[in-house]
Parts: structure tokens; sequence; C-alpha cells
């Protein structure tokens, strides 16, 4: 079973995520902010990281470039799943590192499919 | 809805597009035919079948037509068709055409055009080895709303996000506001025009290639015998047919042959896929 932690600082979406990936037969676990999920990630890696843009104590996008520099760091195939809908946005993403970007609001077919695409499933 | 309503539309859109629908699909007719209803200042779908028996505006059965065979899509949809495309069916093909360097690729059914500009977007990254070549992909559907959407390459959020890799989003569409176009160059590479699968399909032309996916599922089996049929005679014996993962031409015609150990593809027999691989 594959893992994937689920990082966003509301509580419906990391619900709803999480029912779409245990569907899809994920372990998940989950983080509020940035930092909460780089403790996560230094516990253990897991192997998919979905992760909001916006949040609270650290953002998205640094911990993406934080995460990228850690030992074992460059493994995770990390999915950016934000409001953030802008070609800007979506282009540092994938520059920081970004392996798919999905422009909230998502559905489990959206998840999948992308999952897919990166070749989680 | 009345019983006498259902049998005069399910008539109606069986003769005007084969669509055969079964008496437990009268929940999707309701649903799919009150915004017509609505559209043509009309109270319900009583008065839209009284119309329709009294007064045949073409425009009116169009747009009932229209409503009822418009199906969502997305980009890749399936993905695997088009790994094979990629893989075997465009690399045999080009060197059985090596001479003649053209290839004709046919989309039909195409909707809002998601299936052609997925190969569009395949033949861009092929660009290098079909320098020199002539490829036209055309895409058709029998809804004119469809046919426009598809021509202007235009798309929701929602919609891009189906089955089209970020990095295809970032390399070939351009945003504007909420909405998605793909590039100009991609949009040049297909054509669509508005045609029905059951009328005559000569006008059309001789294609090499043809992606005719969830569409026999739709029809009966005479309906499905004469649109494979007709669309065996726009192909050459080496072209190849591609179907939907449910579809199958197994018992309703012998013009095509499944291709062996290629699932969802078939030939008229003079396409062969021995010592393919396909990732």
């Amino acid at each position: 079973m594959k893992s994937c932690l689920v990082v966003d600082d509301s509580r419906v979406v990391r619900k709803v995520a999480r029912k779409i990936l245990e569907e899809l037969n994920f372990a998940c676990s989950e983080a509020e902010d940035g930092k909460q999920a780089m403790e996560a990630c230094a516990a253990q890696m897991p192997d998919a990281i979905l992760l909001d843009w916006n949040m609270p104590v650290m953002n998205g996008i640094e911990f993406l470039r934080r995460l990228r520099k850690m030992s074992g760091g460059e493994t995770p195939k990390v999915v950016f799943c934000t409001t953030e809908n802008d070609l800007a946005h979506i282009q540092e993403a994938l520059s920081a590192g970004a392996n798919e970007y999905i422009m909230k609001p998502f559905d489990s077919d959206i998840i999948q499919t992308k999952f897919a695409q990166v070749g989680l499933l | 809805m009345r019983v006498e309503d259902f049998d005069m539309f399910s008539t109606l859109l069986k003769q005007r597009s084969g669509l055969v629908l079964t008496r437990d699909k009268a929940y999707l007719l309701e649903s799919r035919l009150m915004p017509v209803a609505r559209k043509w200042n009309m109270k319900g779908l009583e008065e839209l079948a009284t119309t329709v028996r009294t007064r045949k505006d073409e425009a009116l059965l169009r747009d009932i037509t229209e409503a009822m065979t418009t199906n969502e899509s997305s980009f890749f949809r399936d993905q695997k068709p088009f790994d094979q495309f990629r893989q075997l069916v465009l690399p045999r093909l080009m060197e059985a055409r090596a001479a003649k360097r053209s290839l004709r690729i046919w989309s039909a059914a195409c909707s809002s055009g998601q299936e052609a500009y997925s190969l569009s977007m395949i033949l861009n990254d092929e660009a290098a080895k079909l320098a020199g070549w002539r490829i036209e992909i055309v895409g058709t559907d029998i809804s004119a709303e469809m046919v426009e959407r598809a021509k202007s390459g235009v798309y929701t959020q929602f919609e891009v996000q189906r089955g089209l890799p970020i990095t295809m989003l970032v390399k070939h569409f351009k945003q504007n506001g909420d909405k998605w176009q793909i590039s100009q160059q991609l949009r040049q590479m297909a054509s669509f025009r508005e045609w029905n699968l059951l009328g005559d399909l000569s006008a059309l032309g001789q294609f090499d290639i043809v992606f005719c996916r969830n569409v026999l599922i739709y029809f009966d089996q005479p309906t499905k015998a004469k649109v494979l049929e007709s669309i065996a005679r726009q192909m050459p014996q080496d072209g190849v047919l591609y179907l939907g993962g449910a579809e199958t031409v197994l018992g309703i015609t012998d013009k095509f042959k499944p291709v062996e150990g290629q699932r969802g593809l078939y030939s008229l027999g003079g396409f062969s896929a021995a010592g393919a691989k396909v990732a």
C-alpha cells in the first residue's frame, strides 16, 4: 500500500481528499501546514504528497523547496492542489519540483487521473 | 412523462441519430430535454411533445437531437489507446506511407474536440519525425454546437484537468480568465465538421486511422453494423479503427478484424501488430 500525506489548512478539504485517496488504496496521513508536513516527512517520507499552496506558518511552495533539498526529499511525487489557478503559479510550482497540479475545485476523477499520470496508480 | 411522448421522442432520436433509448432512460430524456423546452419558451415536455407532433420545426428537432447526443469527454481518454497510437500505429503507418508522406485521421463523434486535440499534441511531440509530412485530423459530430466548441478550442478549468497532464496545459494552452484555449498552432492541425454517422460518409474521404470510441454503445445492432460498414468504406486495407473499451465488432460485422494483441484496435485485415510492444 502506498502512502500519501495530505497537506491543507482546511479540515474539510483534508477529509474530502483523504476519502478519495483511501478509495484509491492510499494510506493517508494529514498535516495542517508546511511546518507540520516537514516534520512528517522527516519522520517518514511518503510516496505521495497532496499539497495546498496558501497555508499559515509555512506555505506549500516553501515546503516543496525545502522538501526537495532534504535527504530522500526528491522521491515523493508532489501534486499541488490549490485555488491558485494562473499560469504563473503553475510554472512556479513546476520549477520548484512539483510533479502535477490540480486547480480547486477538484473531484475524485481529477485526483485519480493526475495520480495515474505521475505513476502513483 | 407520458408513455406516448416518450415513444415519440425515442422514435425521433432513433431516426435522426441512431440513438436507442429504452424506457428505463426516461429520466435522461427528461433531464436533457427540459433545458430545450425552456429555451423555446415552453412550459414543459408535454408542450414540447405536442409542438414536435404538430409542427416539424427543423431547428427544434435539431436542438432535441443535440441535447440527447452530447456527451462528456476528456483529453487522452483511457490513455492506453493514445500510447498505442504513439508507439505502434503511427510508426507502422508512417512506414507504410513513406512514399506518399501523408496520413488522415478521423475523430468520429468528436464532441468538444478533446480526442482530436490529444492527437494533435502527440503529433506535435513527434514533429521532428514528421517533417515534410501532410497530416490531417478531422473531427466530426452530429451536434453543431459541439463542432463550434471544438473549433474554438476553449475549455473550462474542469475540462482541462480531465486527462490533460499539467505540462501539456502549460505548453499548449493560453489562459483567458477562467477559460483555457489551445494554441493556434494545434488548432490549425485539426478541422471540425458537422456530420451524421448515419448519413453518407463518402464526401469525408479516406482515413488511415479512425477513432470511433464509445459511440456504438448507443446504437442497436443493425445500426452498429450499418455504421461500421460505412466507416469501412472510408478506409484502406491497412487502416486502423479504434473502438471504446466496451465495444467490439464481433458478431456485428465481419468487415473488421481485431488486431492481434492490441485491445480496442481493429483493421480490415491489412494491419499487423506482429512484434510490437506497447508499454
